[in-house]
């Protein structure tokens, strides 16, 4: 059952390799291909009916036709077409006609004179349609033929006339794809018919049917597409489809006018009621803002998404689309957002009492009043209150980018953005989240606001939830009341979540930095001193006590006053925290503190930081050891190893440095130690006991090396250089260490010529590094290349380990930013004692939450491995959907995985954990380096030099408690 | 042939809000809309008169079918009444929301008139089960033909759950009217659409003809806002409402509420309408919103687990709550009740979430009134808070032209609201969209001309050719005939009518001044016009005229000045086009010729 259920997981993911066989199939073909166009002749004269032919043609259709014989294919066809009567079979023909031409590496334009011949007598309007469908194809086919285009074009335009919509359709759709997009061209061909596509195009508009008319709007823009200037003029038509009674035609007229807007905005067109003239993309907009409330909800989501890319629009018109006029029994009322604001800078928000005050006040003059908004007035206010949360989101995206480009108008539609927050429909909420966090540059969040935004909190999902915390972390808040409030609201949703843990510190951390002014005067209260009494400790395991240090401590950061306020647990806790969270705990300059960065920091920080400093200094120390002995070396590694894994868990930012130097010199340290063994002073047969650690130590090299490859972001090409060299070198130990311990030398002749291989592909593929590499194994290696050739492996093998004890020590350069892929399953727990029950053979499905970090194609990469009691394992492969990308370098991943077993007596636990797959075929060596002249000898190397697949564990595995019942009878 | 229209505002809906039943005339079909009752009389007054409409004869053969909008007693509450003791045995439509919902307010109007006012010569339950069954229900979009040529279609209204607006159409004659309706949409439904039926007359409400209203969500949170803070000083909250509509909205609102913030104070339904409101609510999902109609797999939002029965007990409780009770403009009934109990407490407050009629107390204490005068002189003070809340699912001043904008009607008229509203509305209406709009009052009678089309027949062979020669006015006359009209072509015409065709030929003499031989000067024409006319057959012919089409030009010398010739053009009436650009064209002369 579960073997069953792995292929059946696996299916989704085998679909590219059945394309292959497909591909083979079609090779195989070849080998028929003479009978083909003989046998479809052969049966189209048997057929002696029509649905026979259909029959025919269809079971042709379904296999492919190879290059060579397509030709011979089409003529056959084109003879049964004219002789054909009915027009179902010449539909067939027509449209088979298009699919052959379609054939890779068949060129049509043999063809195309016929099929245009075709044409001239055909009466069956949908065969005249697919015919001109087929010489679309053919068209497409032909990109740098500008007179077979030109023919085409003629072609369309003579059957423009045509009575059935399908074939005018075609025929714009032609007209569209192929028409001349260069005016040179046009010119050139004297024809009538080419005179000007645009023109012709344009008289369609107004066809009496709306399927030509929209495929009209659909070819104007793609010629547009094709790079076809469209010409103003167009405007006005475009416009008048705007009211047009069909949705499909408004929608095209829609992207129609944004494209004409985008094309002259500074144009001036006139008012047509009265005299005034406004620019053309204030008019644009206007109109596309009164699409908004379109009556179909595909319109008014085209609309409203077009509506966020209209940058150029003049900042009065854009502020309009917020503006709505409230009125009640024809008195002016304001709104709620006004009302709000009022109230908040007379200072009365805080009594409460006056919240019903919206008594309408001044009287309206019944002239002035517009109901029908003449342009944008309002649409953004339409938008976000439409039926279809499609088109609530469409708005909400085109708030945020119009948002961005204007400061203006992103404080204005705050109020807005705000009240989407309280949307029914998550998605919409979650967009309108980070649409707010996207712009939050630019605005400063009122009191009120922040309440509404705080209430969010407690909303029941985690996605929401963490989008609110990134928004807080970049808002700019105004009062020390609204920071208290965040912080009161954060503590309270700590205590309902407690998972949010992590991203509630790190919410607190940036608001503390970005408002030290604010924080002060709430120290002596959030940290709950008093002048005269001593308070209690509190409780420094409390996540809400941290949370609250994490605040004060930021904000201390910028703010040197504050420490004065702090009592002495206070500093001690400071000193615990900036050491076990150090990466949301920034150093202090402490009055009577001793601290390595109290003296420094002024002047190191401004160009480098004292860790780093540290970092280089201690590598600096290792690259110079070469005159230690070799204990002293080996210590001294140790302790390198050992101080920069302990950096890199204090400062974060260098953790992904700091790992990635000690994992390299903890491959150097291993091959020293393996090269230290006594077992190569002993004879071959004694130390058959010891080679363990040399072998296991080339291992260890072998995986760490893939691990420096492939679990970093920001390696570059030189750190691939050093990382495959000490591949290559853990490779000749472990063909050393073979050596030694097999007898025979028949399976060396493989090995050796394998390892001689991937020194040659290691040479082409660095040939540009090798300059910098004088001194190392590899360069001596290729020194002695020629002998190597041609010794046998016996002295291969000497040589190699002369030359690898010989060798220096390749410095590891380091990048500006690395960053150490990292992944944490928060869902299951793995706490839990309550076996997950379900029926053997039958699945169960485990929620699976983590959060990836630095994890570039996360898609591609990350896979979910199972492993059961008895040891198998099982790989699953998340859907790409599972992925959700919250911030940069960040991802979730939110999927389900399907557990199933046999029956266990017990219930036993099973670990999840998840893997990042890697395959060097892939690797960034390959595809970092231009393509030479190796590239084809490249092709001839064994498939497993080069594509070594495999996977990296990087999260630490999760137990879960399973128990397969046997099913009842 | 200019048809006539006729509306009759019989009863309430004319100028005034309540009782709405409107009578409409189309195409010598009598259509009845609505037939509500008014919340404010307790007599006669509070049903349409309906002795008016026939003055004498049977309702059932005047009327041809009545229509009814959506639940609400002001514009179903008289249906019983008319349908079983004035006597109307005709098809009643309705939607299925409607007719599931609509006998439970009946028998409850019912219960409160008769068994708590004790009044007599009122409609029996036996009543509303009769007239329940001479309802059909309808579904949205669904075109049900009443007769051979009456039909009428259902969309989408919004307003409460199972409104609709009906399309009524005779011929190509059609009436759209809108009953209530509401544009935007809310929590529990969606918000009202129509196609671009372009009818030649909307009939629509207009509640809040003067008034454009915040956006929603700020209503929303207003209304939290203030329950809110009422519950948390220990105040009680009495929302009077509807036993159904905007009650199931604010109750999912406040649910989702109280979920939200935790919060512990109890909410009250009053009446047992509740457990039968939600059941219909859960049944009829389609006509909800799009957030109810997708969550409803997981969770009907209808299944509330914070809003408990209320008992007259519990009103006397100490500590917060928040009560939701009928009839929502407090001129009887449990909400009345609490309300006096409450009224003398300024910690109270009471919500009006919606229009109330004159002369109810709801209406009075909005207006500001602090002292009420009850029933049997008692005077009651009012201390606590009254707020008014819109959230009446009604469309705004701009809901009510967005609709006629969408639906493109060529008049309209509108019904059930103020008339100085309406005033406003119309003045706007006819100015920004040029059509006619009336606003009739009470038993006024609104005639409106309408144009119909008439249907004419036409061979397709006939229609193919015409169709084929672009945008040319049909040479093609209608034979007059009584019965019907039919397009013929004048080949049959004349052969029906028996006539012989008459040619007209149109002959023009231009003069030339050619010193060349006749048939030289016939060929410089021809090289000229054959040089002009690039998409038209002109031909030589061997007898030496030329023919551009049909037309022929024939050149012979003057009979006195051999250097002038004289070019004969002559053609026929249907080419006069052509002829007589080409008559032009030679006028103009010929190029000077070239070697």
């Amino acid at each position: 059952m579960a073997a069953h259920l792995k292929k059946r997981v696996y299916e989704e993911f085998t679909k590219v390799v059945q394309q292959q066989h497909e591909d083979l199939s079609a090779k195989k073909l070849r080998l028929t291909k003479p009978s083909k166009s003989a046998a479809l002749h052969v049966d189209l004269c048997k057929a002696t009916s029509p649905a026979d032919a259909l029959q025919y043609l269809l079971q042709f259709a379904r296999k492919p036709v190879e290059v060579e014989s397509v030709e011979g294919v089409v003529r056959i066809l084109l003879e049964h077409y004219y002789k054909e009567n009915d027009a179902s079979v010449r539909l067939k023909i027509a449209s088979l006609l298009g699919l052959l031409s379609k054939t890779a590496g068949f060129s049509p334009d043999c063809i195309m004179d016929d099929a245009i011949n075709t044409l001239q007598n055909e009466k069956s309007h949908q065969v005249l349609a697919q015919l001109l469908d087929t010489l679309l194809v053919i068209g497409t086919k032909l990109p740098e033929n500008p007179s077979v285009r030109m023919r085409l074009v003629e072609v369309a335009c003579k059957h423009l006339t045509d009575s059935s919509h399908g074939v005018r359709n075609k025929c714009l759709q032609l007209i569209g794809c192929l028409g001349p997009v260069e005016k040179g061209v046009a010119k050139e061909a004297e024809s009538q018919a080419a005179k000007d596509v645009q023109k012709i195009i344009g008289d369609h508009f107004n066809d009496q049917d709306p399927r030509v008319r929209t495929a009209a709007i659909k070819a104007m823009l793609q010629l547009h597409e094709r790079g076809l200037k469209l010409q103003q003029a167009i405007y006005s038509q475009a416009c008048k489809l705007l009211a047009d009674d069909y949705e499909q035609v408004r929608s095209a007229a829609v992207q129609l006018i944004w494209v004409l807007s985008q094309l002259y905005p500074e144009s001036i067109v006139p008012i047509p009621s009265s005299n005034e003239e406004i620019r053309l993309v204030d008019d644009a907009f206007g109109k596309i803002c009164h699409m908004v409330s379109d009556g179909s909800w595909v319109v008014r989501v085209q609309a409203a998404k077009l509506l966020g890319s209209m940058q150029q629009v003049s900042s009065h018109f854009l502020e309009q689309t917020l503006d709505k006029k409230l009125m009640s029994d024809l008195r002016r009322k304001r709104t709620a957002h006004e009302r709000a604001k009022e109230l908040y800078s007379s200072g009365e928000f805080s009594s409460g009492r006056k919240w019903g005050d919206d008594a309408p006040k001044e009287e309206i003059d019944t002239g002035a009043v517009n109901l029908i908004e003449s342009g944008a007035c309002g649409a953004f206010v339409h938008g976000l209150e439409d039926e279809m949360y499609e088109v609530r989101i469409a708005a909400v995206e085109a708030l945020c980018m119009l948002a961005q480009s204007s400061p203006s108008f992103a404080e204005k539609c705050l109020d807005f953005l705000v009240d989407m927050f309280n949307d029914e429909i998550e998605e919409v909420r979650l967009q309108s989240i980070h649409t707010m966090r996207k712009i939050s540059n630019n605005i400063t969040l009122r009191e009120d606001q922040l309440d509404t935004v705080l209430a969010v909190l407690e909303d029941s999902s985690r996605d929401i939830r963490e989008a609110l915390h990134e928004l807080l972390c970049c808002t700019n808040v105004s009062t020390k009341e609204g920071i208290h409030l965040a912080l009161v609201e954060l503590l309270k949703n700590l205590t309902k979540y407690p998972t949010d843990r992590e991203s509630i510190w790190k919410c607190l951390k940036f608001l503390g930095s970005r408002h030290p002014t604010l924080v002060l005067p709430l120290v002596p209260e959030l940290l709950s001193t008093h002048p005269f009494f001593d308070t209690p400790e509190p409780d420094m395991d409390d996540p809400a006590y941290i949370a609250v240090l994490v605040l004060i401590f930021n904000a201390a950061k910028s703010c040197p006053t504050m420490p004065a306020l702090f009592s002495d647990h206070t500093f001690r806790h400071y000193a615990y925290l900036r050491d076990s969270l150090s990466h949301l705990v920034p150093p202090l300059r402490l009055p009577g503190r001793k601290l390595v960065s109290s003296a420094v920091s002024p002047s190191i920080t401004s160009h480098e930081d004292p860790s780093q400093q540290f970092l280089h200094q201690s590598l600096e120390r290792v690259y110079n050891f070469q005159h230690l002995d070799p204990r002293g070396i080996q210590e001294l590694l140790e302790f390198t190893i050992r101080d920069l894994q302990r950096l890199g868990e204090l400062q974060s930012e260098l953790a992904g440095m700091a790992d990635f130097t000690a994992t390299y010199l903890q491959c150097q340290l291993l091959l020293i130690k393996a090269l230290q063994e006594k077992l190569w002073n002993v004879a071959a047969p004694l130390y058959l006991k010891q080679n363990a650690l040399a072998s296991a130590a080339a291992k260890q090299i072998l995986e760490e090396t893939y691990k420096m490859e492939f679990m970093y972001s920001g390696v570059e090409s030189r750190q691939v250089v050093i990382i495959h060299h000490m591949r290559l070198q853990a490779k000749a130990l472990q063909l050393i260490v073979t050596a030694r311990t097999t007898r025979g030398v028949e399976p060396l002749f493989g090995m050796c010529e394998k390892f001689l291989q991937e020194v040659d592909s290691f040479q082409r593929c660095f040939i540009s590094e090798l300059p910098h590499m004088q001194g190392s194994f590899v360069d001596k290696l290729l020194d002695l290349m020629p002998r190597l050739v041609t010794s046998k492996p016996s002295e291969v093998v000497k040589i190699l380990q002369t030359t690898l004890r010989q060798s220096t020590f390749l410095h590891l350069p380091l990048p500006e930013q690395l960053h150490r892929a990292t992944a944490n399953i928060i869902e299951p727990t793995g706490e839990s004692d309550n076996p997950l029950r379900f029926t053997s053979g039958l699945v169960v499905a485990l929620d699976v939450d983590a959060t990836l970090e630095h994890v570039q194609d996360p898609q591609g990469t990350v896979k979910v491995q199972v492993l059961y009691p008895d040891g198998q394992a099982q790989l699953i492969h998340p859907k790409p959907a599972d992925f959700r990308n919250p911030g940069p370098g960040r991802h979730r991943l939110i999927t389900q995985v399907y557990l199933s077993h046999t029956a266990w007596t017990e219930p036993c636990q099973i670990e999840v954990r998840l893997l990042l797959a890697y395959n060097s075929n892939r690797s960034k060596a390959s595809t970092r380096i231009p393509k030479s002249t190796w590239s084809e000898s490249l092709e001839a190397l064994p498939l497993s030099e080069n594509g070594i697949e495999g996977t990296i564990p990087f999260s630490k595995p999760v137990k879960v408690y399973i128990m397969p019942k046997p099913a009842r009878r | 042939f200019p048809h006539v229209l006729l509306v009759l505002c019989c009863a309430g809906a004319g100028q005034d809000v309540g009782r709405s039943c409107i009578l409409v005339s189309i195409a010598g079909k009598n259509v009845m809309l609505d037939c509500g009752m008014h919340m404010g009389y307790n007599d006669d007054r509070r049903f349409p008169d309906f002795s008016y409409i026939t003055q004498n004869g049977r309702l059932t053969d005047f009327l041809d079918c009545v229509i009814i909008s959506h639940f609400h007693l002001d514009h179903c509450g008289a249906l019983p009444y008319f349908s079983e003791m004035v006597g109307y045995d005709g098809p009643i439509y309705m939607t299925h929301p409607t007719k599931a919902i609509c006998p439970i307010l009946l028998e409850d109007y019912r219960k409160i008139t008769v068994d708590k006012k004790g009044e007599t010569n009122f409609f029996t339950s036996q009543m509303i089960k009769d007239c329940m069954k001479k309802v059909v229900a309808v579904h949205l979009h669904q075109t049900v033909q009443v007769d051979e040529e009456l039909e009428i279609k259902a969309y989408y209204a919004g307003h409460v759950l199972g409104a609709a607006m009906f399309q009524i159409k005779v011929g190509c004659e059609s009436v759209v009217y809108t009953g209530d309706y509401n544009m935007t949409p809310d929590r529990h439904l969606g918000a009202a659409w129509i196609d671009k039926c372009r009818p030649d007359l909307l009939i629509s409400e207009s509640t809040y003809a003067t008034t454009i209203r915040d956006s929603k969500r700020c209503r929303e949170r207003d209304f939290l806002k203030k329950v809110h803070e009422t519950v948390e000083r220990g105040g009680k909250v009495l929302i009077p409402v509807f036993a159904l509509g905007r009650a199931q909205e604010l109750c999912i609102l406040l649910e989702t509420f109280w979920e939200r913030m935790n919060l512990k104070a109890p909410i009250y339904f009053s009446t047992g309408l509740t457990e039968k409101a939600n059941h219909y609510y859960k049944l009829f999902i389609t006509w909800t919103n799009q957030k109810i109609r997708k969550t409803f797999v997981q969770r009907n939002m209808f299944e509330f687990k914070h809003i408990k029965a209320f008992d007259r007990a519990f009103a006397d409780n100490p500590g917060p709550m928040v009560v939701f009770a009928t009839p929502g403009m407090l001129h009887a009934g449990q909400s009345l009740q609490i309300f006096r109990k409450w009224a003398g407490n300024e910690k109270n407050m009471v919500i009006m979430p919606g229009y109330c009629v004159q002369g109810t107390v709801g209406h009075k204490i909005l207006s500001g009134q602090r002292k009420l005068e009850m029933e049997g002189r008692q005077i009651l003070e009012v201390k606590m808070q009254v707020e008014y809340m819109s959230f009446s699912a009604h469309a705004d001043a701009k809901g009510i032209m967005q609709l006629i904008r969408q639906a493109e009607p060529r008049n309209v008229l509108l019904v059930h609201g103020e008339a100085k509203k309406m005033e406003f509305l119309k003045q706007k209406i006819e100015q920004e969209f040029h059509v006619s709009c009336f606003m009739p009052a009470n038993g006024e009678t609104t005639t409106v001309i309408t144009n119909p089309c008439i249907p004419v027949d036409i061979s397709l062979g006939l229609l193919k050719r015409e169709t084929a020669i672009a945008q040319r006015f049909p040479r093609a006359f209608p034979p007059f005939s009584p019965q019907s009209f039919r397009l013929v072509s004048p080949e049959q015409a004349l052969k029906e009518l028996g006539l012989a065709e008459h040619q007209l030929r149109f002959t023009c003499r231009v003069h030339v001044q050619d010193a060349r031989k006749e048939h030289e000067t016939v060929l410089r024409v021809y090289n000229h016009l054959k040089g002009l006319l690039k998409d038209y057959s002109v031909q030589h012919l061997p007898d030496g005229s030329i023919t551009v089409e049909s037309i022929l030009i024939q050149a012979t010398a003057h009979s006195e000045d051999q250097g002038t010739k004289v070019l004969l053009v002559s053609w026929t009436y249907q080419d006069e086009e052509l002829g007589s650009y080409l008559t032009a064209l030679l006028k103009k002369g010929l190029p000077q010729s070239t070697p």
